[in-house]
C-alpha cells in the first residue's frame, strides 16, 4: 500500500521532471540561450518541489500514524481495559496488533477486543486513504507552483545545487548521528551495569566469571566483572600481532614502492590485498589447526609447557591477516611522497637506504602511523581468530603460550545465550564495549600527538 | 682555436682513450636546417668533464643524439633549446640522475678528470656528491634549515662533531648567501622558506657537500625576478670554486651567467661556443632562429 504510494510518487516526480524541462523550453519560446539555466535544470526543479515536500509529509507520516492510531484505539477501549497497568496495557496492544493482522494471539479474543480490531483496521484504512490524497496533491501542487514558476530568469540552477548541498550535508551527518545514538546507547546500558556492579571493580578486578544467579540457590554462580584479564589477553594478543604485522608490512611496503619493478609490484600489490579478504574464520581454523599444533610441538621439542590454545597462535595468524592493512596503504603514502625529494636526496649522493630512513619515512609517517592504527584497531576488534585459536579462558598472563581471551570474544559470549536482558552478566557486554571504545580513542589520540609532534610536511 | 691547438686536442683525447672523431665538426657557417653536425669548438684547453658520443633512450625514443661535448674547470656553461631539446636529459647523464629512470638507456663516454663516470668501478653515489645538482622547483627536505644542508654532511661523514657540521652548515650557507636571513630560524621547517630562499637552501645543500662540479636545472624557473637576480649573483660567486651547468630557459640569463653556452636542439647538440659569439653571431642557421625568437 505505502510502496505503491511511494513508487506513484516517483513516477510523479519523473512526469514533473519532463513537464519542467518542456515548459522551461516553451517559456524560452525554443531557444535555450534565452534561460539562465539548462533545461534539465528546470526540470530538476519541477521534479523536487513535486518530490521532496511530499516524500517529508510522507515519511513524518508513516513514522506518526502507528501510534496516534493505538492511541485512539486505547482511548476508545471500555475503561476496565483502558486502565490496566502499563505492561498489561502493551500485551493488550500487541494482542489487537496481532488480531488485526491475523496472527496467533494469546487468547480467545473477548468482544470488546474484536470491536477494537476493527476500529483498528478501519482507522487505518482511513489513515492510509488520507495520506494517499495529501501526498499526491502535495506532489501535484509542487509541480504546479514550479510549472509557474519556471521563467527565463529563474535560477533553477543555484536553487538544485542549494537541494544538492543540503543532500550532501544530511549524508554526512548521518555517521555522526549514528556513532552518537551508538555511545550514547552503549553509556546508557553500561550506566545500568554499575548499578550492580561496583566500578571499581570492573575497571581494577582481576577475576573474569561473568556468572550470574537465575535461582538464588544455585552454586557456583557467584559473578566476578573484573575486565582486567580480559584487556590483559587483548594486549597481549594484539601486541604480538603488531610485532609480526608492523615490520613485514612496512618492509614489504617499502620493498613494493622504491624496490621492486613495476610489473612484480603490479602483480604483488593485489596478492598482498587479497590477504585482507580472506575471511577470518578461515584464518580461525588455520590459526587452530595448523599453527596452534605446530607451536605446541615445537615448545614441546624444546621442553616448554605450551597450551593447546595459545596467544601466540592467536597472535600470529592476526599478525598476518592485518600485514596487508600495513603494507598496502603504508606503499601508498610512501609513494605519494614526490618524487622532487628522492631526486634532491640522491643528487646529494645518498643510496636508497639511506633516501628511505632520512627523507620518505618522515615525510610519510602520518600515513604510515594512520596504516598501523588501522591495522591496531582490527586486531583489538578482532574475534573469530581468538575464539579458535585463544580459548575462552579468562588468565591473567603475560605467557604467550597460555590460553588466554579477549574482550570481543567475551562480548560474544556474554550476548549469545538465553539470559534476561538486565541481569549484569548481558549488561557486561556493554561496559566492555565501552572501556573498549574508550582505549581505541585513548590510542587514536596518542598516535595523532606522535604524528604531529614527528611528522615532517611536505607541501 | 688553431690547427695545432686541435691536434694537442686530439692527441690528449687518444691519451684519454676517448673516441676522437664522434661526428663531424664544422666551423663554418650552416645554413641547412637538416644539418645536425655540432658547430663550433666542443673542446677546451682544461676541461673538467669530457663528453664523447654520448647517447640517451627513453625506451625506443632517441633524446640525446651522439653528443660530444667539454665542460672548462671553473666555467659557467649554459645549456639552452626549445622544450624537449634533451638539455635537461643531457644535464642528468652527468650525474647519473637518469639512472633513477628504469627505462632510460645512456652509452658513449663521460669522463670527470680522468674516472669514466659510466665504468663499473665508479661508485654512482661518490659521483653525486662530486656532481652536485639543483633541481627546476625548489625541493628542500621537509626537514629544518639546519637538517636540510647537514643531511649531505652527515651521510658521507665529512664531519667528526657537532661543532665541525654547526660550522660546515653555517658557512656553505654563507656561502649561498642565505645566512642573514636564517640565521635566527635554522629550526624552522626549510619549507616555511619563500620560493627564492628555498632554492638557495637548495644551493647551500649541495655546496654543503663540497661538490666539483654544480648542475643546475633551470634553477630560477619558478622564481620572480629579484630572487632569479640573486641566484645569478650567486652564480657569479661560485664560479670561483665550482664547475657550473645550468639548463635555462631564458637566454637573457644564459647570457647574463655563462662564458660558454651550447644550444640543444631535437636532442641534437647543434652549436657550441663563448657566449659572446653566440649571441651576437650565431654560426648555424637553427642557433640564430632560436635566439633571435623565431620558436622555441
Amino acid at each position: 500500500m505505502q510502496s505503491f504510494l511511494l513508487l506513484a510518487l516517483i513516477l510523479l516526480s519523473i512526469g514533473g521532471y519532463t513537464l519542467g524541462r518542456k515548459r522551461a523550453v516553451a517559456v524560452a519560446g525554443g531557444h535555450i540561450r534565452n534561460l539562465h539555466s539548462l533545461p534539465s535544470f528546470y526540470g530538476s526543479y519541477a521534479a523536487l518541489w513535486c518530490g521532496l515536500p511530499a516524500l517529508i509529509v510522507f515519511a513524518v507520516w508513516a513514522t506518526l500514524q502507528p501510534g496516534i492510531i493505538i492511541d485512539l484505539v486505547v482511548a476508545g477501549l471500555p475503561p476496565e481495559l483502558r486502565d490496566l497497568p502499563p505492561d498489561r496495557l502493551n500485551l493488550l496492544v500487541n494482542d489487537l496488533k496481532n488480531l488485526v493482522s491475523g496472527n496467533i494471539v494469546s487468547s480467545t479474543p473477548d468482544p470488546a477486543m474484536l470491536a477494537a480490531a476493527d476500529r483498528y483496521r478501519n482507522l487505518q484504512v482511513i489513515g492510509n486513504a488520507s495520506l494517499w490524497v495529501v501526498v499526491m496533491t502535495l506532489a501535484i501542487a509542487g509541480v504546479a507552483y514550479a510549472w509557474r514558476a519556471i521563467s527565463p530568469t529563474l535560477r533553477a540552477r543555484n536553487r538544485v545545487e542549494r537541494v544538492v548541498d543540503l543532500f550532501l550535508i544530511a549524508s554526512s551527518t548521518v555517521a555522526i548521528f549514528t556513532t552518537v545514538g551508538i555511545v550514547l546507547s552503549v553509556v546508557f546500558e553500561s550506566i545500568l551495569f554499575f548499578r550492580q556492579v561496583p566500578i571499581t571493580e570492573f575497571l581494577f578486578g582481576l577475576q573474569w566469571s561473568p556468572q550470574t544467579a537465575l535461582r538464588a540457590d544455585q552454586v557456583g554462580s557467584s559473578g566476578a566483572f573484573g575486565s582486567v584479564p580480559l584487556f590483559a589477553g587483548t594486549l597481549l594478543i594484539s601486541g604480538i600481532a603488531m610485532v609480526v604485522a608492523v615490520p613485514i608490512g612496512l618492509m614489504s611496503a617499502l620493498f613494493l614502492s622504491e624496490y621492486a619493478t613495476p610489473k612484480f609490484r603490479a602483480v604483488a600489490k593485489p596478492a598482498l590485498e587479497i590477504l585482507a579478504g580472506i575471511p577470518t574464520v578461515v584464518y580461525g581454523f588455520f590459526a587452530a589447526l595448523t599453527v596452534a599444533p605446530l607451536i605446541r610441538e615445537i615448545g614441546a621439542a624444546m621442553g616448554l609447557h605450551v597450551a593447546s590454545e595459545s596467544a601466540l597462535a592467536a597472535g600470529l595468524v592476526m599478525g598476518i591477516m592485518i600485514i596487508p592493512f600495513v603494507s598496502s596503504l603504508s606503499d601508498d603514502v610512501i609513494n605519494a611522497v614526490p618524487q622532487s625529494m628522492r631526486d634532491g636526496s640522491y643528487a646529494l649522493g645518498a643510496t636508497k637506504s639511506e633516501t628511505i630512513q632520512r627523507v620518505l619515512l618522515p615525510a610519510a609517517l602520518p600515513g604510515i602511523v594512520g596504516s598501523i592504527l588501522l591495522a591496531v584497531s582490527r586486531a583489538i576488534g578482532e574475534t573469530m581468530i581468538v575464539v579458535m585459536a585463544a580459548g575462552l579462558s579468562a588468565n591473567l598472563t603475560a605467557n604467550p603460550l597460555e590460553a588466554v581471551t579477549t574482550v570481543t570474544v567475551q562480548i560474544v559470549t556474554l550476548l549469545t545465550g538465553d539470559q534476561e536482558f538486565d541481569s549484569p552478566k548481558t549488561l557486561a557486554a556493554f561496559a566492555l564495549g565501552l572501556m573498549l571504545f574508550v582505549v581505541t580513542l585513548i590510542l587514536n589520540i596518542i598516535a595523532l600527538h606522535v604524528v604531529r609532534k614527528y611528522r615532517e610536511q611536505y607541501e | 682555436m688553431s690547427t695545432t691547438a686541435i691536434e694537442t686536442k686530439v692527441a690528449l683525447d687518444q691519451a684519454l682513450n676517448l673516441d676522437t672523431a664522434p661526428r663531424k665538426q664544422s666551423s663554418v657557417e650552416v645554413t641547412d636546417y637538416n644539418n645536425r653536425q655540432t658547430v663550433g669548438n666542443i673542446t677546451v684547453d682544461n676541461p673538467k668533464m669530457v663528453c664523447r658520443g654520448v647517447n640517451v633512450y627513453y625506451g625506443e625514443k632517441h633524446a640525446i643524439k651522439n653528443v660530444g661535448l667539454d665542460i672548462g674547470a671553473n666555467e659557467v656553461i649554459a645549456f639552452i633549446g626549445p622544450s624537449g631539446c634533451g638539455k635537461s636529459t643531457f644535464l642528468r647523464c652527468l650525474n647519473r640522475m637518469n639512472d633513477t629512470i628504469p627505462i632510460c638507456r645512456v652509452t658513449g663516454q663521460i669522463r670527470l678528470d680522468s674516472d669514466d663516470i659510466y665504468d663499473k668501478s665508479i661508485d654512482v653515489v661518490q659521483l653525486r656528491a662530486r656532481v652536485g645538482m639543483v633541481f627546476q622547483k625548489p625541493n628542500p627536505f621537509p626537514k629544518s634549515i639546519y637538517e636540510n644542508v647537514a643531511y649531505g654532511p652527515r651521510i658521507h661523514g665529512m664531519v667528526n662533531d657537532k661543532a665541525e657540521l654547526d660550522d660546515l652548515v653555517r658557512a656553505s650557507l654563507e656561502r649561498a648567501g642565505l645566512i642573514k636571513e636564517v640565521d635566527k630560524r635554522m629550526g624552522e621547517p626549510g619549507t616555511s622558506l619563500s620560493g627564492g630562499q628555498q632554492q638557495r637552501l637548495c644551493i647551500a645543500r649541495a655546496i654543503a657537500v663540497n661538490p666539483e662540479v654544480i648542475l643546475m636545472d633551470e634553477p630560477c624557473s619558478a622564481l620572480d625576478p629579484i630572487a632569479t637576480a640573486k641566484i645569478e649573483e650567486l652564480i657569479d660567486e661560485l664560479r670561483e670554486n665550482y664547475t657550473i651547468i645550468i639548463v635555462t630557459h631564458s637566454m637573457q640569463q644564459a647570457a647574463r651567467v655563462s662564458q660558454r653556452t651550447a644550444y640543444f636542439h631535437l636532442g641534437d647538440l647543434i652549436e657550441v661556443g663563448d657566449t659572446d659569439q653566440i649571441f651576437t653571431n650565431p654560426k648555424h642557421k637553427l642557433t640564430e632562429d632560436y635566439i633571435t625568437g623565431r620558436f622555441g
